[in-house]
C-alpha cells in the first residue's frame, strides 16, 4: 500500500478543467509527503503516518454539534461551504480557486491547489472594522484529503477578528491553507481551535504577509489529530510590524502535536512574541520548531520566543528546535526552552491546603497555559476555548 | 556608532596587518602519490608497518566512505572537494629520532618561532608537549616521567606498535569508523595523533599537550587522537594549533575519542587558530573535525573548552555519550569569525543512563562577512532518570555584514528530566561602551574589554597556560585591544 494510493480516486477531469491545478498535482507527486529527512519536518514523519492511514474508518457527522454561531460566519463540510448553516458576513464570499503553485511551496501547499474545493476569502477596505467571524471546518466523510483555501485581505487601518475551529470525526485528512495579507496599521486576531478526531490528519499551513505597523494576533489550541501540525510563515515586510504568535498544544494517547512557526524580520524595527506550550501525556510526542529570521535590513527588531514543555507521563516525548538567523547587528533576539514534569512540591503545597491529588494537577497545568492564551485575553471567544481544554482534560483523564 | 565604526576599522587593520604565524618551513618532504584508493590505503598501513587488523579497519572505513555522501545540512558553502587531487601521506624523510637532538633543527626553529616548550623550558611550564609535525610525530618530552605514574603518552603509531591491545580495544569505539563522511576518511587513512592511556586510580600530573600544525602544500591532515581514563583517573589535555599562510584550502579531518570510566575526569581543551583564508576568503583550513567523549563509568566527567578563532571553514561538534550513571558532560566554546569564515559549531549531549546531567555554554562572535552557527542537540533518552541540561548561547555581531545563526535540537523522553535553554543574539550595548567611555578607556579598549567579558564564562574554563595564548588569539582576531 503506498501513501499516494489517494491519488487514484481524484476525478483528473475536473482537476485538469483549471489550468494551475494539474502542475499543482504533479508538484506534489514530485515531492511527495514529507519524511524526517526534510529539514523543516525533522521531527515528522507524514509519509510513514500516511502509509498505514486507514482511509475507510467512516465517522459520523451528524453527532457533531456546531458551536454557537453567534457571529457571522461560513460552516464547510468536507471542503464544501455548506450554505445551510453559514451566515457569511458581507465581506465573505466564495474563493474561485485556481492557485499557483511557486517554486519552494511545500508539498502540502501544493496538494491544497491541485485539489481545489471550496474556499473563503475574506476582504475589507481601508479603515473597515469586521468584527468577528467564525471560520468552521468539519470534516468526516471524505476519502481523499479537504483542502480548503482561505484568503484573507485586510485594508489598511482595517480590523477583523476570526475564529477558526477545525473538527469531525472519522478518518479523515485535513490540509487547509491560510493566505493572509495585511496593509499598513490593519490588525488581524486569530484565533484557532483545532479538535479534529483522534483519527485525523490536519495539517494547517499559515501565510501571513504584513504592511508597514500591521498586526498580527494569533493563537492556536490544538487538542485533536492523530498527527497534526500548524505551521506558520509570517513575514514582516513593512517597518514596525508586530506579530503576536502562541499556540498550546494538549496531547495524550499516541498523538503527535507540531508547531512550526517561520517569522521573517524583512523590514526594521518589527517586534515578534511567541510562547508556545505543550502539555504531553500518555506516550504523546510533541514538537514545536521557531525560526526567527532577521535580515540585513532589520535593523532594530526585537524577537522573543519562549517554547515549555510539561511531560506528564513517563513515555511522554517532547522535540523542539527553536532557531535564530540574524543577519542584523542592532537587533535583540532572544529564545528560550524549558522541558520538565510537574514540580512535586508545588502538588504538596496544594495538597497540604486540601486539595486533591487530580485537581492540584489540572490548578497547575492550568496555570502552565496561562501565558500561551494571553492574545485572546478576555474577548468572546474565550469560553469557546476554555470548553476546549476541558474537554481534553476529561479524555486525559488526569 | 563611532565604536563600531572604529571596531570595524581596527578589524580592518588587522586584516591588513596579516597573519602572524603564517611562514612556511622549508623540509624534504616524503609525499605518496596523489589520490585515494585502496593501495593508498594499504601504503599508509605499509609504511606504518602496522597489523594486519588495522588494515582491514582502515579499509573497511574507506569503503564505507565510497558509499556516503559528505554532509550538507551544515550552515557552509565551500567549493567541492576534489579528494583525489590530495596526498594522504606525508612525513619528515628521516627516521623518527630518539631525542631532542636527532630532531631536523628547521623544526626545531618552527617550533622556536611557535613558542612551543619543546625543550628544557617545558620543564619550567610543566607542560609535557607530544608535537605533530604534518602526519608524524617527531618528538615527545616527559615520557619518563609520565611513565612512572604509568601513564602512556605517544603517538598513535607508537601505541599500535607497543599497546596493540589498548588500541584494538578503544579506536572506533566511540568513533565508529563509519560514524559519518569525515570519520570515515579519517578512520581510511589517519596518519599520525596522540594516544594518552592514565591507569587506574591516577592524576596525572601535568597537563598533556600537543602542538601541531599542518605544513608542506596539498597534504590533508588526518589526525586520529584517543584518550582513555581508566576508573578514577583524571587528565587535562592541551591542543593548539596555528598553520602556515598559503592560498589553497586544505583540509583537515581529526578524529579525537575520549573514553572514561568510574569517576574519571577527561578535560580536553582546544585553541584553534588555523590558517583562516584573507580578508577576501582566499585560502584557508576546511576543518572538518569529529570529537566525541564516552562517558562509560559511573560518576565520570568529560569537560569539551573550544576557543575557535581560525579556519576558512569550522564544521565541529565535540559531543558526549552520557552512558554511565551520574556522569556528566560539559562544553564551553568561543567561536570567532571573522572576514569571510563560516564556522558551524557546537555539541551532542545524548544522555543514556540516570542522573547525568549537561552543561553548554556557547559565545558566538561574528564580524565582518563572516557566518557564524550553533548547531547542538540534547537528547534525553528514556532510561535517563532525572538528567539534567543546562544551554546557554549567546552571539554578539560586530557589523551589519554577518550573521549569527543558533540551531539547536532537543528531544526529550523522560519525563523527570529537566532541559533549560536559552540564547540571546545582541550587538555590544551602548550603554555599555558608554559607561567605558566615561571611565577614560579608548573606544577599542571599551571594545575589547566587552568582547572579553562576553567570553569571560568560557575562558576561565581553559588551564591557565592557555587562558593567556586564546586571550591572545582572540585579539588577534578581533582587534589590537583585546586582552
Amino acid at each position: 500500500m503506498s501513501e499516494l494510493d489517494f491519488l487514484d480516486r481524484i476525478d483528473l477531469a475536473s482537476v485538469s478543467e483549471h489550468p494551475h491545478r494539474l502542475a499543482a498535482l504533479d508538484a506534489f507527486r514530485a515531492a511527495g509527503f514529507p519524511t524526517r529527512r526534510d529539514e523543516a519536518w525533522h521531527f515528522t514523519d507524514l509519509k510513514a503516518r500516511m502509509r498505514d492511514f486507514d482511509w475507510a474508518q467512516k465517522g459520523d457527522q451528524a453527532v457533531l454539534a456546531l458551536p454557537d454561531l453567534s457571529w457571522a460566519g461560513v460552516v464547510l463540510r468536507d471542503g464544501i461551504w455548506d450554505a445551510a448553516s453559514s451566515r457569511p458576513a458581507p465581506f465573505m464570499s466564495r474563493l474561485v480557486r485556481d492557485e499557483v503553485v511557486r517554486a519552494g511551496s511545500t508539498a502540502l501547499v501544493a496538494l491544497n491547489a491541485a485539489l481545489g474545493q471550496d474556499g473563503v476569502e475574506m476582504v475589507l477596505r481601508d479603515g473597515e472594522e469586521g468584527g468577528t467571524v467564525m471560520m468552521v471546518a468539519q470534516a468526516g466523510a471524505s476519502a481523499q484529503p479537504i483542502t480548503p483555501r482561505y484568503r484573507v485581505v485586510l485594508g489598511a487601518q482595517a480590523t477583523l477578528t476570526i475564529i477558526e475551529v477545525a473538527q469531525g470525526s472519522g478518518a479523515y485528512v485535513h490540509d487547509p491553507v491560510w493566505d493572509i495579507t495585511l496593509g499598513p496599521g490593519a490588525r488581524l486576531d486569530h484565533y484557532r481551535l483545532q479538535d479534529e478526531s483522534v483519527q485525523s490528519v490536519h495539517i494547517a499551513t499559515v501565510f501571513v504577509a504584513m504592511g508597514e505597523a500591521a498586526h498580527y494576533n494569533g493563537f492556536t489550541l490544538a487538542v485533536g489529530a492523530s498527527l497534526a501540525r500548524s505551521e506558520f510563515h509570517v513575514a514582516l515586510n513593512g517597518a514596525r510590524g508586530d506579530v503576536h504568535l502562541n499556540a498550546a498544544q494538549l496531547l495524550t494517547g499516541r498523538q503527535h502535536g507540531d508547531v512550526t512557526t517561520v517569522i521573517a524580520h524583512k523590514a526594521p524595527l518589527g517586534a515578534s512574541r511567541q510562547t508556545v506550550k505543550s502539555v504531553i501525556d500518555g506516550a504523546a510526542r510533541g514538537v514545536f520548531q521557531g525560526r526567527i529570521e532577521v535580515d540585513r535590513i532589520a535593523q532594530k527588531t526585537d524577537g522573543y520566543q519562549m517554547n515549555q514543555a510539561l511531560l506528564l507521563s513517563p513515555e511522554a516525548e517532547i522535540d523542539s528546535k527553536p532557531e535564530l538567523e540574524i543577519f542584523a547587528d542592532d537587533v535583540k533576539c532572544s529564545h528560550g526552552a524549558t522541558i520538565g514534569a510537574l514540580d512535586p512540591e508545588q502538588i504538596f503545597y496544594l495538597r497540604s491546603r486540601g486539595i486533591a491529588e487530580a485537581d492540584a494537577r489540572a490548578l497547575l497545568i492550568r496555570a502552565f497555559l496561562t501565558e500561551a492564551l494571553e492574545p485572546i485575553g478576555e474577548s468572546m471567544a474565550r469560553p469557546l476555548f476554555e470548553a476546549a481544554i476541558e474537554g481534553w482534560w476529561r479524555r486525559a483523564a488526569l | 556608532m563611532a565604536a563600531i565604526t572604529e571596531t570595524r576599522e581596527t578589524i580592518d587593520r588587522l586584516a591588513e596587518s596579516g597573519y602572524q604565524y603564517g611562514f612556511e618551513t622549508a623540509i624534504d618532504m616524503d609525499f605518496a602519490p596523489k589520490g585515494l584508493n585502496e593501495d593508498i590505503v594499504r601504503l599508509i598501513s605499509a609504511k606504518k608497518q602496522e597489523p594486519e587488523w588495522l588494515l582491514e579497519w582502515r579499509l573497511k572505513a574507506y569503503r564505507a566512505w565510497l558509499t556516503m555522501a559528505d554532509p550538507a545540512w551544515a550552515r557552509i558553502v565551500h567549493p567541492r572537494i576534489d579528494y583525489q587531487d590530495l596526498h594522504y601521506y606525508a612525513a619528515p624523510r628521516a627516521p623518527a629520532p630518539k631525542s631532542l637532538d636527532e630532531v631536523d633543527p628547521a623544526l626545531l626553529e618552527m617550533y622556536e618561532k611557535l613558542g612551543i616548550p619543546l625543550n628544557e623550558r617545558a620543564s619550567l611550564a610543566g607542560v609535557a608537549v607530544d608535537a605533530v609535525f604534518d602526519s608524524v610525530s617527531v618528538a615527545t618530552t616527559f615520557r619518563d616521567s609520565l611513565a612512572k605514574v604509568g601513564v602512556i603518552f605517544c603517538s598513535i603509531s607508537e601505541a599500535v606498535r607497543e599497546h596493540p591491545e589498548l588500541v584494538r580495544k578503544y579506536l572506533g569505539s566511540v568513533v565508529p569508523a563509519g560514524d559519518n563522511y569525515y570519520a570515515a576518511l579519517n578512520s581510511a587513512v589517519f596518519s599520525d595523533g596522540s594516544f594518552v592511556y592514565i591507569p587506574q586510580g591516577v592524576r596525572c600530573p601535568m597537563e598533556l599537550s600537543t602542538y601541531f600544525r599542518i605544513n608542506a602544500r596539498n597534504t590533508g591532515q588526518f589526525e586520529r587522537t584517543l584518550i582513555i581514563a581508566e576508573a578514577g583517573a583524571s587528565v587535562s589535555y592541551l591542543e593548539g594549533c596555528t598553520a602556515p599562510m598559503r592560498d589553497e584550502n586544505q583540509l583537515h579531518a581529526a578524529v579525537v575519542e575520549l573514553v572514561a570510566h568510574d569517576e574519571a575526569s577527561i578535560k580536553y581543551s582546544t585553541v584553534q587558530n588555523w590558517y583562516p583564508g584573507d580578508a577576501d576568503g582566499k585560502g584557508g583550513i576546511y576543518n572538518f573535525v569529529t570529537k566525541r567523549g564516552a562517558c562509560r563509568g559511573a560518576k565520570s566527567k568529560i569537560s569539551w573548552t573550544q576557543v575557535e578563532t581560525g579556519s576558512a571553514i569550522t564544521w565541529k561538534y565535540p559531543s558526549c555519550i552520557l552512558q554511565g550513571e551520574g556522569s556528566s558532560g560539559s562544553f564551553y566554546s568561543v567561536a570567532l569569525t571573522n572576514h569571510r569564515q563560516q564556522a558551524d559549531t557546537g555539541t551532542k549531549m545524548i544522555h543514556l543512563a540516570p542522573n547525568t546531567t549537561s552543561t553548554i555554554v556557547s559565545k558566538g562572535i561574528s564580524a565582518g562577512h563572516s557566518n557564524n552557527t550553533y548547531r547542538g542537540l540534547v537528547r534525553i533518552m528514556p532510561k535517563a532518570r532525572h538528567a539534567r541540561n543546562f544551554t546557554q548561547c549567546d552571539s554578539l555581531l560586530i557589523g551589519d555584514q554577518c550573521g549569527a545563526h543558533t540551531v539547536p535540537y532537543i528531544e526529550c523522553r523522560n519525563q523527570s528530566a529537566k532541559v533549560e535553554h536559552e540564547a540571546t543574539t545582541s550587538k555590544i550595548a551602548d550603554d555599555q561602551l558608554f559607561y567605558c567611555r566615561s571611565r577614560g578607556l579608548s573606544e577599542e579598549d571599551s571594545v575589547g574589554l566587552l568582547v572579553n567579558g562576553f567570553c569571560r564564562e568560557v575562558l576561565k574554563e581553559l588551564p591557565m597556560e592557555f587562558a593567556v595564548e586564546a586571550q591572545k588569539l582572540l585579539a588577534v582576531s578581533l582587534e589590537g585591544s583585546v586582552g
